[in-house]
This record gives C-alpha cells, sequence and structure tokens, in this order.
C-alpha cells in the first residue's frame, strides 16, 4: 500500500527549485493540451513565451500587465506569511478603482498636479476599506476571511457595474456603460515613450522594495512571521494577533486599491464595467509562485504576465480559446503545489521489517 | 550476539550514524534481555535521541548491525518497528491538538477501529495503570503531563515487547511516578522489556536493572545502577564531577517584589481549570516553588502572570505595590519581568525561525535591540551569540533554527534569554523539563545565582526533586486553587504530596472535569 510521509528533513534549495519545476511540467503537460486541441506544441509555446515578447513593445507590456499582479500579489504575501488567507484582492482592486476613479468623475474639470496624488491614495483608501470588511468580521466574530473577502469580490464587481451603467455614465458617451475618458492630470504619466508602460510599474517596484524592508527589518514585518508560524510564540512575545490581522488586510487592500487606480487611470484611461482579467486572482498564484518573498514576487509577476500576453497571441495567431490562459495559470499552481508536496513529503511502499538473511 | 548464554531481544552492536559535521553515535553497543528494565542514560548530544531514533526506525545508521531475538534485521519505519512490538513514547509529543484523545490513539493504530469500544479499551488500561485519561476530551485543552498519559496509553494498548520511554516521569508527581514505576516492574515480570531513558538518576537506581551510559556519541559503560550510586552514575555520563547547586541562605529575603491578592481567573477554555481566589507573595532574593500535578490551573496561572490573559481586576496582582493585572506581556516585560514559559516549541520559541530571530521575540525592547524602527542585526546577532555562549548552548551556529536545538539545549536558550534581560521578577514553567542532569544543574545554578543577585524568582515545577532543590518557600496549586506557602526546611516531600490531594487518584480526571463546569 502507499502512503505519505513527512519528510524528516526537506532540502532547502528544493524550495527555490520547485517553481522552475513547476514551470517545466506545465509547459510538458500543456504539449499534451496543444496537440489535443490540433495545434503544432512548438508552435503555440513560441507564440505563448516568445512571440509576445520578442520587440521592445511587448516587453513594455509585459510589465503593464505584471503591474497590477505584482502589487496585488506583494499585499497578499504578507497576509499569507501570518496565516491571513485574503483571497478577495480582485475585489479591493475594483474598490480601489472605484473609489481612485470617482475621484475623477466628480473632479473632471480640474486640472492640478494634485489630482492623481489625491485619485492614488483614494484608491489606496477604497481597497483598505474593502479589506477591512473581512478584517473587522475576522477580529471581532472570528469569521473565516476565505469566505468573507470572497463573496465581497462579487459585491464590489456589481458596484462597479452598477456605476457604470447609472450615475458614472459617460453623458457624452451614447449611452455606452462607460465613463469619461480621463484627462492628462487624472492619468499615469507613461515612463517609456511611445509604450503604455506607465508610472504604475514604479509604485509596484517600490511596494515589492518596501515589503521587502517591512518584512526584513521592522518589528511589524517580524510580528507578521511570528504569528504566522507560531501563534502562541507571539502571544507570548505579546504580539497581538488582532492587530496582524488587520494590518495585513489593509496592507493587501490599499495595495490591491492602487493597482486598480492604476489601471483605471493607466492603460485602460477610463471605468469601464470590466476592468481586469482577474489580476486579483491570479494575484494568489504570482505570491505562491514567488514563494512569498518579494522578488520572487516580482519574477513572477512577470511570468504569469506573459501567460495573459501569450493567451492574447495564440488567441490571434492560432485561434486557440482565451480560457487556455486560465488553463495554463491553473496548471503552473497545480504543479506548484504538488511539487511543495514532494519536497515536505514522501511517497512511501508500506512494508514491515524483514530479517536479512 | 550471547550475553551469558542468553539471547537478548534487541542487541545493537557498532551503530554508528554522522550527521554533517558531527558523529552522533559511533560504535554503540547495546543489548536488552527480554523483561528488563534498561537505563539509557546521557547527557544532550551525547546521542541518545540519534540512537532511539535509529531502534524506532526513524533513522537509518550508516554502519552496525540490529538483532531482534538473535535475528539481524532491518528496522525501515516506525511501523516496521511497531509490527516487531516495539513501542515509543517520545519526549515532543505528536498529537493532533484538534482531535480527541480516542481519536488520536485510533490514529496511531493500524486499520479501522471501532471508537466506542476503543474508548472503553483506553478507559480500562489507563485505570489498569493508573493513568487516568477521559477519552472524548480534545488534546489542545490538554495539560503536557495529560498528552504524556495519552502516548503512554497508546503504546500499552498494542501489547509492546520492547518499550522505549523517553524521561517519562518528569511530568508525573512522585506518587504517580510510583504507580507508573509498578506498572513498569508488572510489564518487566510479564516479559516486556523496557528502554528507560531518563536523568533522573534515583530514579534509575530505584527502576532500573542495567543501565548503558554514552557521552559524546560514545559508547562508555555497561553498569547495573542498583550497583552505583548516584553521584557515580552523573560522573561516567558527565564525565567530570558533578557539583551540586549551592543552596542560598533563607535570611537574606528582601521586600516583597510579586504579590498576588485574591487573583481569580475565568478560563476561556470549557475544559481549562479556573483560577479561584490565589494569594502569594515572592520576594526579592527568593525562589518561590508553585507544585502540582499537570492540568489543575498551572496554565491559566503562567497566563495570568505573563499577561497573555489580562485580569479583569487589575489589583489583584501587584509589582513593588502597582497594579499590574490589566498591563499585556509588553507592558510587563518592560517593568523587568522576564518569564520562561512550559512549552518551549512554538511558545517560548518560533521552531522555524533561527536562534537570532528567536534572541530577539522577547527580548527586542529591553535589550534595544530596535534602532529607528528597524532591527538591528548586528547587535541581535551579538546578543544570541552572548547567551549561546553564557549558557554553553550546545549550536553549530546562531543562524540555525530553534527547532534543530535538542530539547535541553532549547531550554538553556531559553532560559538564557530571559536572564540575560537582567529581569527584578522572572517566572519560569518546568525550568528543566526533559533536560538532562547536566543541563539541568547548570540551570538550577543560574536561577539561584540569579535570585542571590537580588531578583524575585518563582518556579512552577512538577519536579518535587527541582523544588526541593532550588526553592525557599513552596505552595501546592490544586484544582486552581493554592495553598498556603511553607518554608522548604518545615516541609517534606510526602505532605506535599497529599497537598496535592485528591487529584493523585485515578478518579482525579472525573474530579477535574466537574471542577471546570462549577
Amino acid at each position: 500500500m502507499l502512503r505519505i510521509e513527512k519528510r524528516p528533513e526537506p532540502a532547502k534549495s528544493m524550495v527555490y527549485l520547485t517553481p522552475v519545476l513547476a514551470l517545466f511540467l506545465t509547459v510538458a503537460s500543456s504539449t499534451i493540451l496543444f496537440s489535443v486541441l490540433g495545434v503544432s506544441p512548438i508552435e503555440a509555446l513560441d507564440n505563448f513565451f516568445v512571440e509576445p515578447v520578442k520587440d521592445a513593445y511587448g516587453v513594455s507590456e509585459l510589465l503593464v500587465k505584471a503591474t497590477p499582479l505584482i502589487l496585488c500579489a506583494i499585499g497578499l504575501s504578507v497576509g499569507f506569511r501570518a496565516n491571513v488567507w485574503n483571497i478577495g484582492a480582485e475585489g479591493q482592486l475594483t474598490m480601489g478603482a472605484i473609489f481612485g476613479g470617482g475621484v475623477f468623475i466628480y473632479l473632471y474639470d480640474v486640472d492640478s498636479v494634485f489630482l492623481l496624488p489625491l485619485m492614488i491614495v483614494m484608491g489606496a483608501v477604497g481597497g483598505a476599506l474593502w479589506g477591512a470588511i473581512p478584517a473587522f468580521f475576522k477580529t471581532k466574530f472570528n469569521a473565516n476571511e476565505i469566505l468573507t473577502s470572497l463573496m465581497l469580490v462579487y459585491v464590489a464587481l456589481l458596484l462597479l457595474s452598477l456605476l457604470v451603467h447609472g450615475p458614472w455614465r459617460d453623458p457624452d458617451g451614447f449611452n455606452f456603460p462607460e465613463s469619461r475618458t480621463f484627462s492628462q492630470s487624472a492619468t499615469m504619466p507613461i515612463l517609456w515613450e511611445g509604450t503604455r508602460l506607465h508610472f504604475g510599474w514604479i509604485l509596484a517596484l517600490l511596494a515589492a522594495l518596501g515589503a521587502w524592508l517591512m518584512l526584513a527589518k521592522t518589528l511589524v514585518g517580524f510580528q507578521v512571521k511570528v504569528i504566522g508560524a507560531a501563534p502562541l510564540a507571539g502571544s507570548y512575545a505579546g504580539f497581538s494577533q488582532k492587530k496582524i490581522i488587520w494590518f495585513s488586510l489593509l496592507l493587501a487592500g490599499g495595495l490591491a486599491g492602487i493597482a486598480g487606480v492604476s489601471e483605471v487611470s493607466g492603460p485602460i484611461g477610463q471605468i469601464l464595467p470590466s476592468i481586469s482579467p482577474g489580476y486579483g486572482f491570479t494575484a494568489i498564484i504570482v505570491a505562491f509562485l514567488g514563494r512569498l518573498h518579494p522578488v520572487g514576487i516580482i519574477l513572477a509577476g512577470i511570468l504569469m504576465a506573459l501567460t495573459y500576453l501569450g493567451g492574447e497571441t495564440a488567441q490571434i495567431n492560432l485561434g486557440l480559446p482565451i480560457a487556455v490562459t486560465g488553463v495554463f495559470q491553473g496548471m503552473v499552481l497545480f504543479f506548484l503545489l504538488a511539487c511543495d508536496v514532494l519536497v515536505n513529503y514522501r511517497f512511501r511502499f508500506k512494508s514491515y521489517g524483514k530479517a536479512v538473511s | 550476539m550471547d550475553n551469558n548464554g542468553i539471547t537478548p531481544r534487541l542487541s545493537l552492536a557498532g551503530i554508528t550514524k554522522a550527521y554533517p559535521g558531527v558523529l552522533a553515535n559511533d560504535d554503540i553497543h547495546l543489548n536488552i534481555l527480554s523483561g528488563e528494565i534498561h537505563a539509557l542514560l546521557g547527557e544532550n548530544g551525547a546521542g541518545k535521541s540519534t540512537l532511539v531514533k535509529i531502534i524506532y526506525g526513524v533513522l537509518k545508521a550508516d554502519s552496525g548491525t540490529i538483532s531482534w531475538n538473535g535475528k539481524p534485521l532491518e528496522i525501515a519505519s516506525p511501523q516496521a518497528a511497531r509490527k516487531l512490538g516495539i513501542g515509543m513514547i517520545f519526549q515532543h509529543f505528536s498529537l493532533f491538538e484538534a482531535m480527541t484523545v480516542t481519536e488520536n490513539i485510533a490514529l496511531g493504530m493500524p486499520g479501522r477501529q471501532n471508537m466506542a469500544e476503543l474508548a472503553k479499551k483506553i478507559v480500562d488500561v489507563s485505570q489498569k495503570y493508573g493513568l487516568p485519561l477521559q477519552p472524548d476530551r480534545h488534546v489542545h485543552t490538554l495539560s503536557v503531563g495529560e498528552k504524556q498519559r495519552i502516548e503512554i496509553v497508546r503504546c500499552l494498548l498494542q501489547d509492546p515487547k520492547l518499550l522505549i520511554m523517553d524521561e517519562p516521569t518528569s511530568v508525573l508527581t512522585p506518587q504517580e511516578a510510583e504507580t507508573m514505576f509498578k506498572t513498569l516492574r508488572r510489564l518487566a515480570e510479564e516479559g516486556v522489556s523496557i528502554l528507560y531513558i531518563s536523568h533522573k538518576l534515583d530514579e534509575i537506581k530505584a527502576l532500573c536493572h542495567k543501565a548503558t551510559i554514552l557521552r559524546g556519541g560514545r559508547y562508555i559503560a555497561e553498569c547495573d545502577p542498583t550497583k552505583e550510586t548516584a553521584k557515580s552514575l552523573a560522573e561516567m555520563m558527565i564525565g567530570t564531577n558533578l557539583t551540586a547547586p549551592r543552596h542560598m541562605d533563607n535570611s537574606d529575603r528582601g521586600p516583597v517584589r510579586l504579590k498576588a491578592h485574591n487573583l481569580s481567573l475565568e478560563s476561556t477554555d470549557q475544559f481549562g481549570v479556573n483560577l479561584n481566589l490565589l494569594n502569594f507573595e515572592v520576594r526579592t532574593g527568593e525562589i518561590f516553588g508553585i507544585a502540582g500535578v499537570a492540568g489543575n490551573g498551572q496554565v491559566e496561572l503562567l497566563q495570568a502572570l505573563s499577561g497573555e490573559k489580562t485580569l479583569e481586576n487589575t489589583d489583584e496582582l501587584l509589582l513593588d505595590g502597582n497594579p499590574i493585572g490589566h498591563l499585556g506581556p509588553v507592558a510587563r516585560r518592560k517593568r523587568k519581568i522576564a518569564f520562561v514559559p512550559e512549552d518551549r516549541l512554538g511558545h517560548g520559541s518560533v521552531p522555524d525561525m533561527s536562534l537570532v530571530d528567536n534572541a530577539f521575540l522577547s527580548a527586542y525592547r529591553t535589550k534595544n535591540l530596535l534602532s529607528n524602527g528597524l532591527i538591528n542585526s548586528g547587535k541581535t546577532r551579538d546578543f544570541a551569540e552572548d547567551i549561546v555562549a553564557k549558557f554553553d548552548v550546545r549550536t553549530a551556529g546562531v543562524d540555525h533554527t530553534a527547532g534543530s536545538l535538542s530539547g535541553g539545549n532549547l531550554q538553556k536558550f531559553i532560559v538564557g534569554r530571559e536572564m540575560m534581560q537582567e529581569p527584578e521578577l522572572i517566572i519560569i514553567a518546568h525550568p528543566t523539563w526533559g533536560v538532562d542532569a547536566g543541563a539541568a544543574s547548570a540551570i538550577h545554578q543560574a536561577i539561584i545565582d540569579l535570585a542571590a543577585n537580588g531578583a524575585a524568582v518563582l518556579v512552577v515545577s512538577q519536579d518535587l526533586d527541582e523544588l526541593f532543590a532550588i526553592s525557599n518557600r513552596i505552595a501546592v496549586i490544586a484544582e486552581g486553587r493554592l495553598s498556603a506557602s511553607r518554608d522548604i526546611n518545615e516541609i517534606s516531600i510526602e505532605e506535599i504530596g497529599l497537598l496535592m490531594g485528591g487529584t493523585n487518584s485515578i478518579d482525579s480526571a472525573d474530579n477535574q472535569g466537574g471542577a471546570a463546569h462549577a
């Protein structure tokens, strides 16, 4: 009989090798998938991983897509380290877009250098507010944050839809469910002329740097790690578990909110009924693929952004359905978790002590 | 293989096991006859745990042979060991906190179990051997002592031929230990071999037929402990002459530092014990001991003292006359109170974090390890290295995780971390639980020195020998109430055993349950 048991000493190096291995396995199994779909696997992989980044514009697009992924994943990773399982970054991102974008809707004729900073701040506030709801229920009633944060995603999406179809509709927009197009002073500055790479990328890098500094060097970062690893030792040291729940949900919400506002005032340029192809959910994969480490998250964010781009390219060139992107991302997470299990556990065939002659 | 013509039940020859950089076992020999209680003696790092893990199939020896009833074989896994009839009671428990006693025991047994039948068997075995257990209680609500009983009962249910016990009596009262010795002697008469690991030399002299002594990974000697003195055994084990801790003179007791006045605390745990009007004082320069059987309110008392649970009425706990009952752990540490909790893995330390981080854990305020809001890693590292050096913590370096240290070394580290913060009051739970004689005497000496330098010390322990060795005054906690304190010279171990009272009998678990709901 087969059974699973914990390895006495998991190999340290494997922790960093598993993401690579997971990626390799994803590529290997996707060749089967492509063959079944009747597409040459080599051509498909070329379309997925090489075509999109063949030119400078492609590379810039990669960073554009990585921006919201990294912003959301950084926030989530802090919570995951503290055993706070916030999976509602998509909703927090949407609320950030509503709050940040809302500033422009009401101040659309203001032309000031302070407009964009105000929008970013309000975006963070909106996301944090959405993160505060699960934090409140978790600390007050011990409600499971996985459920509350996930359900709030759909509330946020419907709220966005309501606003765009109703009061925030562009008065000159022929009744299309779209807001006004953002003015110059409400738009993220472009970093690279001729591309869509915007200031949000800098914000994402700053968030990663800040998170790294926070985790490695500050007391609150230390508290996050201790409470995640040994809650009793945390209370022994006098660290408040509730404080850390609030902190990680507000932080994740705030960063996801910034991601939301940087989308609407960046590449999208207006508020639409749908502003994210699931960045908030993909960020969960990014956080784990990046081993909950800021540097790893930047790399994983770029990689996951490539699957979005590759999915589009494959759709255009090979007529593959866009769902392939989701399958691809799902496989990465699946293989990553499977590899992690094998790093920490091993399979053994049941055998009892036998006499050796 | 022969031992005076008799084939030993278990025979080890030339067992060698190397870890990177350390030779944990170097050519070890061990013979255990059937029906023999065999002691395995050695300091921390002597290689006892490694050897036992090899016998139990957790580790594989690099070389050497294992014979079972004269037949050489390989023990590939703990299941293989259990199949042979080897049972093991570990020093660190392997229990699922969220499950009941019965469920935990069922998990350790092969095949499916009829839970109701198993619960009945558990009660039978536990009564037969004087180990009270309620089968339907959840493990997270149990104290260390009660958790150990689960492990013992779990082994006994499987009719072992060889029982390995890693310091089993460290959480029992003298009466309970004596009951267990009777059990063990009976088991031995029934032909069960017992490999008994303990640092309590008197116990080994009283119980064991034979002793194998290890030092630094090497086999030192096999002897008959009944023919040795405790001192000679300890000297073989440590290799140097032992100095007993110097007992302090009672006369230099100073003013009251900590005073509990009608301290009460309702437990938030449905199986917990409510603290009921506790009164005691701890003076500067004295060591005040609180004895008692596990699960009589020690956990709750320690939480109330450390600030992990704050008191409703702040006046019930006074430090130098000022109320501190409402303060949390950080505020209490700021007032120069230090704590060593009961469970060193996961409570006193974070197992997966380095010793540097674990040094920071409770000392960052008192040792000023934050500069400009950032962790001063250089200073923290120096502090961790200081602890390791001053308290003789054996580790390959301060970057290793707390979980990689042996129990005794981790305890020295935690005690060291708390003492080096120069506390004026230190509260220590079970200072030497599962710690060998060498480390225990070092920890005892450190506690005595701290008190001699003017600190007030409160020790909560179930080890009466320990309390008698170091404390000046002693009180007993039973069912959430504290007895009046008595001077150490006025009270005997037997009297304390009686004060522990009705809780020593087999049906005590029921009484405790009743008290918790009352």
